[in-house]
């Protein structure tokens, strides 16, 4: 320990030790952050009169939020809900009926390389596609309609649960694998023993959490015209019927809300 | 100097606390308080500083009845008040001197806080206090960085700048070694004789506490068991706060060590 | 669990009993129906015409597809640089606005639990079930297309998941260390400031990136509503049918997507 001596410090100022210690690069770092933020505001062209403008339409959506219209346009609304809730649940059902064998696939202490590398490739691909870009290649390829938006969430959620249930997998606790292989188990009962067990609980809450999510995604599916809520939306929209849109975005943070607190209870039952 | 009158706190639940617990501390008294878990220790030292709000009675320092005090006249009144934690309670993530510094809170403005620009003489202050705890080397280490005794110097140093008339100490030894928790309740009794303070200091181990202070006070039950000198302690006391077990192997530990220490500070 | 004798008197094991395995067996049952019902909702909604001829017209969209128009990229360097733009004044936007809701939403710094938290929580879940496409489209219609509404959709949507997250960690703070300082005689606000922040910073930094990670992929697409961005290239491409034009920024959005996680892992890497 190098001695310091009180008297060199009395009288002295005391300053906070920087976040960054070389001065250059602290300087440089924040001289380009400034520099970034000031081209990239000045790049943003925002016409004020337009804005200006629009305010008042905006004051009316708000003040609609307090009016929602769930009637006038309910035949549409119900519609629109019901395919959203049916491609939430079948998308949920079959995404994750693939991606428990993927996600197998693509654990490294339980696949074969070549395996693992095939898994890990399709969630790679899964997840670097936004949804709404799958979805209009599908609706490209299949027609408008509902089963366009059922494959692109299908295809979402293998990217998603895969990943994390790959994760788990490899973080799982080896000695209670060992200890079923050790009884001389096929590998089917080797998974159903030593791995699912483990794995279950978290499988479950994933589940829940996709659910929530799928329905979320349902909802601007529409927007391409893969089917669900979307397209009465964007149709309330257009119109400017700001209530009718408030009324469905009202029954979308209902939905999510009431998913949330279904999973809350779904999670804290099996853990 | 420092009165407790009648205080009482019954907690939410219904857990009665503290009952008509009624103390005098004069300056400059080193105490120390004594009792089973649960016994009320830690809600005794935190009704002083309102940190938790009794229930009834009065905390009366120097004059001033703390229990009316609104929300400005006891912050003026902590700034009296040193506390000193069990696990040190220093803010990790900021450096020995910041949270040395974080003892002058109660007496700078909030833009000087938040801007670190405290007065020369807070910051010298605090130099001749690391100096003094032995800590001058870390002033610029984050407090996570340290051992677990020089944590509990730094909390000793935060609570000294505050300049206050009283320590309150919560079990300032609980996760100390043996040897660390020694120097660690030696420093905290040095510092209260130089300054001629006064210190009311919540420990479990009683050999600890015979050795170091001048009054033990006991609590059972949220209630006064025993107030008395340590040479006083006896097994009949500590049965009566802690229960039935063979006590005196505890209090003949005691005596050796100290005969030990005069014989180590004779030579 | 259950032993049961049977009709010989040997006994037999089972994991379940007799109605815990009826109530299975039923609610595997419901779920199927449910399942089946749902599908053949979707099936009626379909032209399987389209289907069946769907491999016909992806190799056929797909040969038209390639090789990508290369020299289309010197008209995506400035939506580029506006998705960029989005995703990042977007989520500085987000954070400033999810600091006071965070702080407002959690248990131990609300100034009320009875009427503020309630309606910061709200603010949250009603964020934060809105997709940014949703927003964009709101926004468009308010203020006109462009890159402001984009910013604003990106800024609105990030609020709900970063207030979510900060106001969790600050629920997990260390309590002590804000007794410690209290009862230095602090303010309010030095409380805040010397117990709280330091303690919830590193969460802060983390969740910022991670955040910024996901805005780059929303901010690509978010365009195909008039809100600026590459998105909006990508939107006439497809009008237009160019589908050269179309791979080429398909290539583009996936490289900028697969930068941004990098540099976010990275980051989040450099952090804890």
């Amino acid at each position: 320990m190098t001695a310091v001596a009180l008297d060199d410090r009395i009288g002295k100022a005391w300053k906070k030790p920087p976040l960054i210690a070389n001065p250059a690069l602290r300087w440089t770092l924040f001289i380009g952050a400034l520099a970034y933020v000031v081209l990239a505001v000045a790049s943003i062209d925002v016409n004020w009169s337009r804005v200006a403008e629009g305010l008042s339409r905006g004051w009316a959506f708000v003040t609609a939020f307090f009016t929602p219209d769930f009637v006038s346009r309910g035949g549409d609304i119900w519609a629109g809900i019901l395919e959203s809730v049916i491609i939430t649940i079948t998308s949920t059902v079959v995404g994750i009926g693939l991606s428990v064998p993927i996600g197998l696939g693509a654990a490294r202490n339980i696949a074969p390389l070549p395996v693992y590398l095939v898994c890990r490739a399709i969630v790679s691909l899964s997840r670097a596609l936004n949804e709404i870009i799958v979805a209009i290649l599908l609706v490209a390829i299949f027609g408008f309609g509902p089963l366009a938006g059922f494959l692109t969430l299908s295809f979402a959620t293998i990217g998603f649960m895969s990943k994390l249930l790959a994760e788990d997998i490899e973080e799982m606790s080896k000695a209670q694998a060992e200890a079923i292989r050790a009884t001389g188990s096929s590998w089917l009962q080797w998974i159903n023993y030593g791995v699912q067990p483990q794995v279950m609980p978290r499988l479950i809450g994933l589940s829940m959490y996709r659910l929530d999510i799928n329905f979320r995604e349902s909802a601007v599916l529409g927007l391409v015209g893969a089917g669900g809520i979307g397209a009465t939306l964007n149709t309330a929209f257009d119109r400017y019927e700001y209530d009718t849109a408030a009324a469905i975005l009202l029954i979308i943070i209902v939905t999510v809300m009431a998913l949330e607190y279904l999973s809350g209870i779904i999670r804290a039952k099996v853990q | 100097m420092l009165e407790l009158k009648k205080l009482t706190k019954t907690y939410r639940t219904g857990d009665k606390a503290l009952q008509d617990v009624t103390l005098t501390i004069p300056k400059g008294q080193v105490m120390a308080l004594i009792g089973p878990s649960g016994a009320g220790k830690s809600t005794l030292i935190r009704c002083i500083n309102r940190l938790v709000e009794p229930t009834s009675g009065s905390v009366i320092l120097d004059g001033t009845d703390i229990t009316a005090l609104g929300t400005g006249g006891l912050r003026k009144m902590r700034r009296q008040m040193g506390m000193i934690f069990q696990e040190y309670a220093l803010v990790e993530r900021l450096t020995v001197m910041e949270n040395v510094l974080s003892g002058r809170l109660g007496y700078v403005g909030f833009w000087r806080s938040f801007l670190r620009k405290y007065p020369q003489s807070d910051v010298d202050e605090a130099f001749r206090l690391l100096d003094r705890v032995g800590l001058m080397a870390m002033a610029d280490k984050r407090a996570d960085e340290l051992s677990g005794g020089q944590r509990q110097r730094v909390g000793i140093a935060r609570a000294l700048i505050q300049n206050p008339r009283l320590l309150l100490v919560d079990e300032p030894t609980a996760s100390l070694d043996p040897k660390t928790s020694r120097q660690i309740m030696r420093l905290i009794c040095e510092l209260c004789a130089e300054r001629d303070l006064a210190a009311v200091i919540n420990i479990h181990d009683v050999a600890l506490a015979q050795m170091f202070v001048e009054r033990i006070v006991g609590l059972k039950a949220g209630e006064l068991a025993f107030d008395g000198k340590p040479t006083e302690m006896s097994e009949e006391v500590l049965t009566s706060i802690y229960g039935e077990e063979d006590w005196q192997a505890t209090i003949r530990n005691v005596d050796d060590e100290e005969d030990a220490e005069a014989d180590v500070a004779a030579s | 669990m259950p032993v049961s004798t049977d009709i010989k008197g040997a006994k037999v094991w089972q994991l379940r009993n007799r109605n815990q395995t009826l109530i299975r067996w039923g609610s595997y049952l419901a779920a199927v129906a449910i399942f089946m019902w749902c599908w053949q909702r979707i099936s009626e909604a379909t032209t399987w015409f389209f289907v069946w001829d769907a491999p016909r017209i992806a190799a056929d969209i797909g040969g038209r597809a390639w090789p990508p128009r290369w020299s289309y990229m010197d008209k995506l360097w400035g939506p580029l640089w506006d998705t960029f733009n989005m995703a990042t004044l977007g989520t500085v936007m987000a954070l400033f606005l999810a600091v006071p809701v965070a702080f407002l939403a959690a248990r131990n710094t609300t100034p009320s639990t009875l009427f503020i938290r309630p309606v910061a929580l709200f603010i949250i879940v009603a964020t934060r079930s809105i997709n940014s496409l949703i927003w964009a489209l709101l926004l468009v219609a308010i203020v006109g297309p462009g890159v402001f509404a984009g910013l604003m959709a990106i800024a609105l949507r990030s609020i709900g998941f970063c207030a979510k997250l900060l106001y969790e960690a600050i629920e997990e703070i260390d309590e002590k260390q804000v007794e410690a300082i209290t009862a230095t005689g602090a303010s309010r606000w030095q409380v805040m400031t010397y117990a709280i922040v330091p303690q919830i910073l590193p969460a802060f930094a983390g969740i910022s990136v991670f955040r910024w990670d996901i805005n780059i992929r929303e901010s690509t697409v978010l365009g195909l509503v008039g809100a600026g961005g590459i998105g909006l290239q990508l939107q006439s491409s497809l009008n237009t049918l160019a589908w050269p034009q179309v791979t080429l920024i398909l290539l583009v959005i996936l490289f900028a997507v697969v930068v941004g996680e990098w540099v976010s892992a990275k980051v989040r890497g450099a952090i804890i």
